[in-house]
Order: C-alpha cells, then structure tokens, then sequence
C-alpha cells in the first residue's frame, strides 16, 4: 500500500508494537542542550540508570548562554545549568559542543551544518523547534524532559501514530517574500491549533525550490501551527547541502545512502488524511500583530479590528489601536537571530538590505548568529563590518533574545521587530512587544525605524 | 510518578484561550536543574499584572483548572506541568491541549482531561459563578461531577494505565530489552558514523 514518507520513516522506527499501546519508536539522533536535561540525568541516578547510546546523543549549549561578554557573563543560575550540563556529559561520554566550542550554537541550527540531521531519521530534542530537522526529510519532534530521560535511559520513545498533513505551496514567490512569509501564511491559514495531531509534509514547486535554510525556517514554525513536526522529502538540494559535512556518510557510503533517503519519501499515490493547498503568488511579507503567531497580516495592511476576547486581550497588550496602518507602527528594537533565522543565508540577505544605510538614531538593532560557525563564516564574507558599521550589535551564538533567558531581553513596553518564531506575551521579555517578520523585514524595520514594506524599501 | 485515581478538589476557572507555556511558567524560571520548586512562579507574569482569578481566595487551594482551547501551546518545557502539579493541580480541564504539553503532562502526573466546548464553557460559569464549589474527577470510572455537571470522557488506554499504577514508564520500556537489541542489530549500518 502506497504510504507517505512520514508513516515510512515511522515504521521503519518501529521496535515493539503491541495491540492498544504506542509504539516503542528507536531514536537515530537525540539533541540535548542544557535547559531541559539537568532533570533528566538526575532521573538516570536516581533509578541508577545510564545513557543507553552516548554515541547517538549531542550536546550543546545554547538557550542559557550570553552573545557578549563570554561565559563570564552568565548569571548563577545559568552557570550552574551550564556546569550540570558539562557533568552529566562527562559522566555518560556524550560529546558536547559547549560555550567556546568552535562547533557550538542553537542545537536546529549546529545538528543540520554538522551533517548529524540526515533524511530517514528520527531525530528528537527536548525543544519543541525539533521540528526543524524535518527539512531534511527527518522525523523530528520536540519531548519533554521526561521523555528526554526516557530516550537517554532507552533509546526509545514511545508515541501514538499521527495523523498526515500534506500543505502544497505552488508558485514562484513574490519579490520580498521569503519562507519566513511562507510559514506565517500557512500559519494564518490553518490557525495555531490547525496542526494539532498531526504530522505536515509541505511539498509542492514553491517548497522545491527552496535552499534548505529557506526549508528549516519553514519546518521550524511546524509547531506554531499546533503540529509537533513538518517535514520536506530529501531532493538533490538537501544531498548537495549534506555532502561531505562532518557527519555526514562518507564518500564510500554516500551512493548507498542517497538511494536509502530517495526510498524514505513519500508514494506517488498515498493517502494524507488531511491536504491543503497554498498559492505562492499570493503571499506577503507578513507581521504578526497580537501575541500569536496566527495574528499576522500582510505589511501593507493594518491593524484588524478584534473579532474575539483573544484579539482584544493580544491588542492591549501590544498597545495597538484597529485601523492603524501596519508601516506607522515605530519600533524600539531589532532582532535578527533564533533557530529560524539566522542561518548564513539570512544573514546575507539582512545584510544586502542593511548595505550603506545606518539604524535608526531611536532603533537598538543586534545580530545574533545561530552558530560560532555561522559567526565565523560571516565574518569570512565580511557581513559582520557591514552589520556594525550600520549601527547593528553583533554578537556571539545563542538563542539570545527568541526567549530571553540570557541577558538579552525587551524591557516593558519595548517594541521589537523579531525574526524568532513567538510573539506571546512577555516572551522576549516582560512587558515586551514582539512582531514577527522576516530577516529583510526586520533590517529594513531598523533602518526606517518604524515597520516598513521591505518591496518599497530602496 | 504519583498514581492517580479519584480526585475532589477546588474548581479554578481561567477562560482564556491559547494559553502557551511561556504564561504558565516564564522563562526566568527554567533555569532551576530540580523537578520541583515551580508552584510559586506558575502565571508568574500574569499574578504580577494584579487582579489575577486564581489569586482570588476562593481559589487558591484549587486542585482542578478548567481553560480554553489549546491550552499549554508553544515551547515544550516540562517545567509548565511541574509548575501546576507544585501548585496543587492534579487535573487540567480543556477543549484541546498542545500535543507535547498533553504528552508531558502524562508523564509527570498531571491529568489532562479534553470536553466539548459546551461543557468547558458550563464548567467555567460554574467556576465563576459559585466560587470555591468541588470536582470530582474520576479515571477509573472516565466520569467527572460537580453541583448540576456530570460528563464521561475519554482518554488513551495506555496512559491511563500508567496514571492509575503510578508506573514508571523507563522501566516498561526496559522490559523491552530484546527487542531493542533486535533493532540495534539489524539497524546498525544507519547510524550516525563518527568523522
């Protein structure tokens, strides 16, 4: 029976299957990082249990870290999670790519450049962006820290059968519109509980012809759409990306391997239990208004006057009145960074906007890299002098102020243009205001100083 | 994991939908590397705005939550149903949860119990209206009840199990071990290989 590359890459993950009960699935990859593990080892000494597979198991420090000041830097308490993290690694052999680590960065964003994140796998992380490995045509999904301990002690993960998605997006894309717009607009279409359930596949020519970092940005805001993984089917983009990165298979195993990822894609005939079709030509850079990510509209549009209590409560907290036009909204803040954006190619594409122009004199814009190889890279090409010299902070690697666990946050009432995934209240901050938007979006935001149609913007 | 099986406790309603993770327990506070300690931070943000419903003395040793859709949506820190679970919940009532928000809460303890719409919003004016009145939720039976509410509700047979016995789960899965080995065997050449 013809199946779709979800339900293929699940049973090829199956270790037990007993009558009623989930399915005991084997984890190829599990991805650790230090906010959701300290509890999870604990549990092993307790049961006086051990890492089942410390080979199959990557460490990195990511959400706690500062981007200015090195390690130093660190509160306590961020401190003491970085060093129980370093312990339990050490304890159970697990390789970790810490603070100062040339391989360091946020974990979607160091598993991918690594060559860890591979087609055909199942990969988790306690992280609910996991779903971000699915561009590669994994099965990737975020767990809880029981669950983390779960996989550490075992291996193994045991999970009910989703149900199967498939969103088509055909088309080119509009000039200015890019996957970020591509993710909110599916977002504002099946809503923030639309995937709730299932597993997505995007296909179609506009996902096709996609880099892979456009393909991660879109898998990665799965989860703000209610699903707990998105998933791309391998191509020659997604081998040409893989080939010769550190983990990747090696040149006498590459053939077999590529032949294995072609087999793991989806059927000609399957059968999702759910489709949607989106028209690229369509879509808009988009802003998201309120305090999901499913309140977006188009930049050229304004303000949407409430129809539910939702609304009205997202409203008073960003302090917005209906009817205003989206470009008058002034901004204090700028941030280009997180697991869905900032990758090299993002950067690139901040930085051909942010070219001879300077921030705005009552804009703090900084860029934080998703990786210290992304840094280094960027740097190589000389985006990092750009960047400053325009009046952006640049800084090190870190989840940085997607969720403000580090330093780096919004003060009450602050303004900011996001390239992160969430705008709920208080997430970059207490009292801060977040709107969502692309990587171009938000270089352009800081420059004009207010949120502005990138497509108008010389 | 503390077995659960019949519980009466305090109705607390927060008629809000959405309600991500990042409300029920901020960010500030996820860098504690033990399982308990939350209760006091849960809604952190929300308790300082002043004039929040569960501050309210009626509610404050309330043991059932009733809330709107979605609710646990966002980021997948456990922490969130830590924090309910400190604070004396033991069941979250709801129209849908967020699939790794549900998944933890089986894990850690905490019961999540999906109603139709209609009866969410029932228990919710009730909740509101008579301050302080009692659910009982029973998972043995599937039934909860309160003054004038009575509802049957369905939950996965094999957490339910897990619940009721207090098991814990790393243990079922080590009696297992065969099969493990089998997979691991016969999968061995697709792992990841070391540079």
């Amino acid at each position: 029976m013809a199946r779709t590359m979800a339900t293929k890459i699940w049973d090829d993950h199956v270790v037990a299957a007993r009558e009623g009960e989930p399915h005991l699935l084997y984890v190829d990859l599990h991805l650790v990082h230090e906010v959701t593990s300290p509890q999870a080892f604990e549990g092993l000494r307790l049961n006086k249990r051990r890492v089942r597979r410390p080979e199959l198991t990557i460490a990195t420090m990511d959400h706690d870290v500062p981007t200015f000041g090195g390690r130093a830097a660190a509160d306590e308490v961020a401190e003491r999670q970085m060093s129980a993290l370093e312990e339990n690694c050490r304890q159970e052999g697990i390789r970790l790519y810490g603070m100062g680590n040339a391989r360091q960065g946020i974990v979607h964003v160091i598993g991918p450049e690594l060559g860890l994140t591979q087609p055909g796998m199942l990969i988790v992380c306690g992280d609910s962006h996991t779903s971000t490995h699915g561009a590669f045509g994994a099965l990737a999904f975020g767990i809880g820290t029981s669950e983390v301990e779960h996989v550490l002690a075992t291996q193994c993960l045991r999970q009910r059968r989703p149900k199967t998605m498939a969103v088509t997006v055909e088309g080119a894309l509009p000039l200015g519109v890019t996957a970020k717009d591509v993710a909110l607009g599916i977002i504002a279409s099946i809503g923030v509980e639309g995937g709730r359930g299932y597993v997505l596949e995007y296909r179609g020519s506009t996902i096709r012809g996609l880099s892979m970092e456009g393909r991660m940005t879109i898998c990665n805001m799965t989860i703000e759409g209610g699903a707990r993984a998105g998933m791309i089917a391998p191509d020659e983009t997604t081998f040409a990306y893989l080939k010769g990165r550190e983990y990747a298979p090696a040149s006498d195993r590459w053939d077999r391997s590529v032949d294995r990822w072609r087999a793991c894609t989806s059927d000609r005939d399957a059968i999702f239990d759910r489709e949607i079709t989106i028209d690229a030509g369509r879509l808009e850079p988009y802003v998201t208004w309120g305090t999901n990510p499913g309140q977006s509209v188009p930049v050229s549009g304004s303000v949407p006057a409430p129809s539910t209590e939702t609304d009205e409560r997202a409203l008073t907290y960003m302090a917005l009145q209906p009817g205003t036009a989206i470009e008058a909204i002034a901004i204090d803040r700028v941030f280009i960074g997180s697991c869905t954006n900032a990758r090299l190619e993002d950067l690139r594409v901040a930085a051909s906007v942010v070219r001879g122009h300077r921030v705005h004199p009552k804009v703090r814009a900084m860029v934080v890299p998703g990786s210290a190889s992304v840094k280094r890279q960027a740097e190589a090409e000389g985006l990092d002098a750009l960047f400053r010299q325009a009046g952006f902070e640049w800084r090190d690697a870190g989840c940085s102020m997607c969720l403000g666990m580090n330093p780096d946050i919004l003060g009450p009432g602050e303004r900011c243009a996001s390239t992160s995934n969430r705008n709920f209240e208080g997430r970059q901050g207490r009292g801060g205001r977040t709107h969502l938007v692309s990587p171009p979006m938000a270089a352009a935001a800081a420059i004009a100083g207010h949120l502005v149609d990138v497509r108008e913007f010389n | 994991m503390k077995p659960f099986t019949r519980v009466t406790g305090i109705l607390a309603p927060l008629d809000r939908e959405n309600v991500d993770t990042d409300q029920i327990i901020p960010k500030q506070f996820l860098k504690r590397i033990e399982r308990t300690g939350f209760g006091p931070f849960l809604f952190y943000d929300w308790r300082r705005d002043g004039d929040f419903i569960l501050d309210k003395p009626a509610y404050r040793d309330a043991a059932v939550l009733v809330t709107g859709a979605n609710f646990g949506c966002g980021s997948s820190r456990e922490h969130a149903p830590w924090s309910l679970l400190d604070a004396g919940f033991r069941v979250v009532i709801a129209p849908s949860f967020g699939d790794i928000f549900k998944s933890n809460s089986f894990r850690c303890g905490l019961l999540p119990v999906e109603l139709p719409d209609p009866a969410v919003r029932k228990l919710i004016n009730l909740g509101l209206q008579e301050p302080g009145t009692k659910v009982s939720v029973d998972l043995v039976d599937q039934r909860l009840a309160a003054t004038g509410f009575e509802a049957a509700f369905e939950i996965d047979a094999f957490f339910r199990e897990c619940l009721l016995n207090g098991w814990d789960e790393v243990a079922l899965t080590l009696r297992h071990e065969a099969d493990i080995a089998r997979y691991e065997a016969r999968q061995a050449s697709t792992l990841v290989a070391r540079s």
